[in-house]
């Protein structure tokens, strides 16, 4: 395989994988606090519907962006106002997240299918894109790819050495044990919920600005569900999402490649190939029960009533 | 419209709730008899959203054609996002004992479900696209997109200058090959040595999987590109490639100002005014239609100036002998990929072979998968 391919597909890689880390990065530290939403998909379409007209109101691609984040917090709030304050059941009210959000985002932007616009470009990093092969997977790529690079460091750096990640984590496993030390529950549990309504937003704002700049129903295709199994496969550890996402990508990209090339494989069975790879690895990675186990919020699901 | 598609949709939801489909069918027939008031009503079911850019738009397009033909002389309803088998049936059912005098059900998968609801209410008749089941009671119709892909090929094949065009599609299936094959007689006709590489996506709708395939086409040479799947992705990635694309279901020059050369486009309209007229007349009878062309229901997007127009007036002629019947897309001599002749000189291939195509004609690149 000659440098340049391998070059194109790492390039291409990264690009399929950005949303999904994304949205699992978010996900992943919304778990980690003790509440599974399972909304992902109808946060992101919101996200992405509604940056995408925020783009055509305002033509500034970046207050899109904004736009997207706030849209994926705001029905994020939403979620946590019932499963946390209200304390419903967690599983339903996601799915029903899901719902409400792929058929708001359809009635918000029944008038803006078929519409085009320049979306977000890639923008070249001075110095570090001459580089050769590295720059042009790495460096070549639209400022949302950075965001994303910035972000996992972020929620890598939370989890690994600050008293912030401590406390989330120790509400997702003992709730009543950290509010017993002081902790506030369900101020810890609205912050990562939020947050990972702004990741959602955003990974639905890189879709229809960035990614395929257009607004088409259901555009996501799934990728909310894919991001939601890749947290657990990934058993909550911020660097196997991203091994993940990028494993997920470079599998989906190599489905197309391999098409044109003398592998004759069925088409059906090459677009089997992400999930297959993806998950055969993880499952290697997260063999050890214990260890798994070990990572699991215990907490995870079970709504906290703060005891009076 | 709205109103009224709420209301249809409400009732519909109330039907299935209650599950009082099996009680309403001894009284829907009369129900379906008393005329309203002096309208024709005209129900549509549709299998996706009506905004998709697509299939279903296409078909949305031509209902409100048939409500500016007509005006307050028929009253249209319809249903979207239908998803085909039991829930249909309910749907159609639905429409059929709330006085509907026609339905249109404009999925494949609708056929089943149509042709049952059709048994039970001997006095609406039924339209269904894309399907080969009739009844007294229930049409059929389909249209030939092959015929403006044909078209669109000889505009590809006078285009291109790396010979390689690439053809996203979503499954192999006869449908998808016949447009396939007949994109690349249209090709090859105007240029031998040009190449159709078809990439297989595995899905009607994934944006994102559609732009990473168009990508792959362009790294294999592809300067021109076109598809099979319901999204305007390709177009998109084509126009920020700066190359050439060619649209599929309806007009996509929206989604690349420069890239956009032409659409295959479904024009649905003049079929279904005829339709609604012969049931307002009272001489509705039922047809298996496959009709393309000469009948209006497939065409071409308006052509980009980029094409000159020498290669337009060769499309415009080709597109007069389509219309007038001397010629056919797969008129002989037709080679399959190992060059041998599966259609002989003077001969064409017949309606059932084509709803049956399994292999790739001269020109196309790779290997037919099994579906």
């Amino acid at each position: 395989m000659d440098i340049e391919l391998l070059t194109n597909i790492l390039y291409a890689t990264i690009r399929t994988g950005t949303p999904l880390i994304l949205v699992a990065l978010g996900e992943m530290v919304c778990e980690k606090s003790g509440v599974l939403n399972l909304g992902q998909e109808g946060m992101m379409l919101m996200g992405a519907v509604v940056g995408f007209m925020a783009a055509i109101t305002t033509g500034n691609l970046y207050v899109a962006v904004l736009v997207s984040i706030f849209a994926g917090m705001f029905m994020a709030s939403l979620f946590g106002f019932l499963s946390i304050s209200l304390v419903s059941n967690q599983v339903a009210t996601g799915l029903a997240l899901t719902i409400f959000g792929g058929g708001l985002s359809a009635f918000l932007g029944a008038s803006y299918v078929g519409v085009g616009i320049d979306g977000i470009q890639p923008l070249n990093i001075p110095l570090l894109s001459d580089i050769p092969v590295i720059g042009k997977i790495l460096f070549q790529q639209d400022p949302l790819v950075y965001l994303s690079f910035a972000l996992f460091a972020l929620v890598y750096w939370v989890f690994k050495s600050t008293r912030l990640g401590l406390n989330i984590r120790a509400v997702g496993e003992n709730p009543e044990a950290a509010n017993a030390t002081g902790i506030n529950v369900h101020g810890i549990r609205y912050l990562c919920v939020i947050f990972g309504g702004a990741m959602a937003g955003l990974a639905g704002g890189y879709l229809s600005l960035a990614y395929t700049p257009l607004w088409s129903e259901g555009m996501t295709a799934g990728k909310g569900w894919i991001a939601l199994s890749l947290v657990v496969f990934a058993s909550w550890k911020a660097e196997r999402i991203m091994l993940g996402a990028y494993l997920f990508g470079a599998a989906s990209i190599m489905h197309l490649i391999l098409q044109g090339t003398r592998f004759e494989v069925a088409p059906n069975l090459l677009a089997m190939l992400p999930y297959v790879a993806t998950i055969f690895v993880l499952v290697l990675l997260s063999s050890n029960h214990a260890k798994t186990k070990l990572n699991t919020p215990m907490s995870l699901g079970v709504p906290y009533r703060p005891q009076l | 419209m709205k109103f009224v598609k709420t209301l249809f949709t409400a009732s519909a939801l109330a039907a299935a709730i209650t599950g009082c489909s099996d009680t309403s069918v001894e009284d829907a027939p009369a129900a379906a008899q008393v005329a309203p008031s002096d309208a024709v009503k005209v129900g549509f079911v549709y299998v996706s959203p009506t905004g998709d850019a697509g299939w279903t738009h296409s078909h949305d397009q031509a209902r409100k054609y048939v409500e500016s033909q007509l005006g307050d002389k028929v009253e249209t309803t319809y249903v979207e996002s239908v998803p085909e088998g039991a829930d249909a049936e309910r749907v159609i059912q639905n429409m059929a004992s709330n006085g509907h005098n026609l339905i249109f059900t404009t999925s494949f998968g609708y056929m089943n479900p149509t042709l049952k609801v059709a048994k039970k209410f001997p006095n609406v008749k039924f339209e269904h696209a894309s399907g080969y089941k009739q009844a007294d009671n229930m049409g059929s119709y389909f249209a030939r997109p092959y015929q403006a892909r044909y078209l669109s090929g000889l505009i590809a094949g006078s285009m291109t200058k790396s010979d390689v065009i690439g053809y996203v599609a979503a499954f192999p299936i006869p449908e998808v090959v016949r447009g396939i094959n007949a994109f690349t007689k249209g090709v090859q006709e105007v240029n031998p040595n040009a190449k159709v590489k078809v990439v297989w996506v595995s899905t009607w709708f994934d944006p994102a999987k559609e732009r990473e395939a168009a990508e792959t086409l362009i790294l294999q040479n592809a300067d021109i590109l076109t598809q099979h799947t319901d999204s305007a992705a390709v177009i998109q990635t084509a126009e920020a490639k700066g190359i050439y694309a060619i649209g599929y279901h309806s007009d996509m020059s929206e989604y690349g100002k420069k890239a956009h050369l032409t659409s295959a486009v479904h024009n649905w309209g003049p079929l279904y005014l005829e339709k609604v007229k012969a049931v307002m007349e009272g001489n509705w009878k039922k047809e298996n239609l496959w009709i393309g062309i000469a009948e209006g229901a497939t065409d071409l997007a308006p052509i980009s100036d980029a094409v000159p127009a020498d290669v337009k007036a060769l499309v415009a002629k080709k597109k007069a002998a389509l219309k007038a019947g001397t010629m056919r897309v797969f008129d002989g001599p037709v080679k399959d990929q190992s060059g041998a002749v599966k259609v002989a000189k003077d001969s064409t291939m017949s309606d059932g072979d084509l709803s049956g195509f399994n292999w790739y004609v001269e020109g196309v690149a790779g290997k037919l998968p099994k579906s």
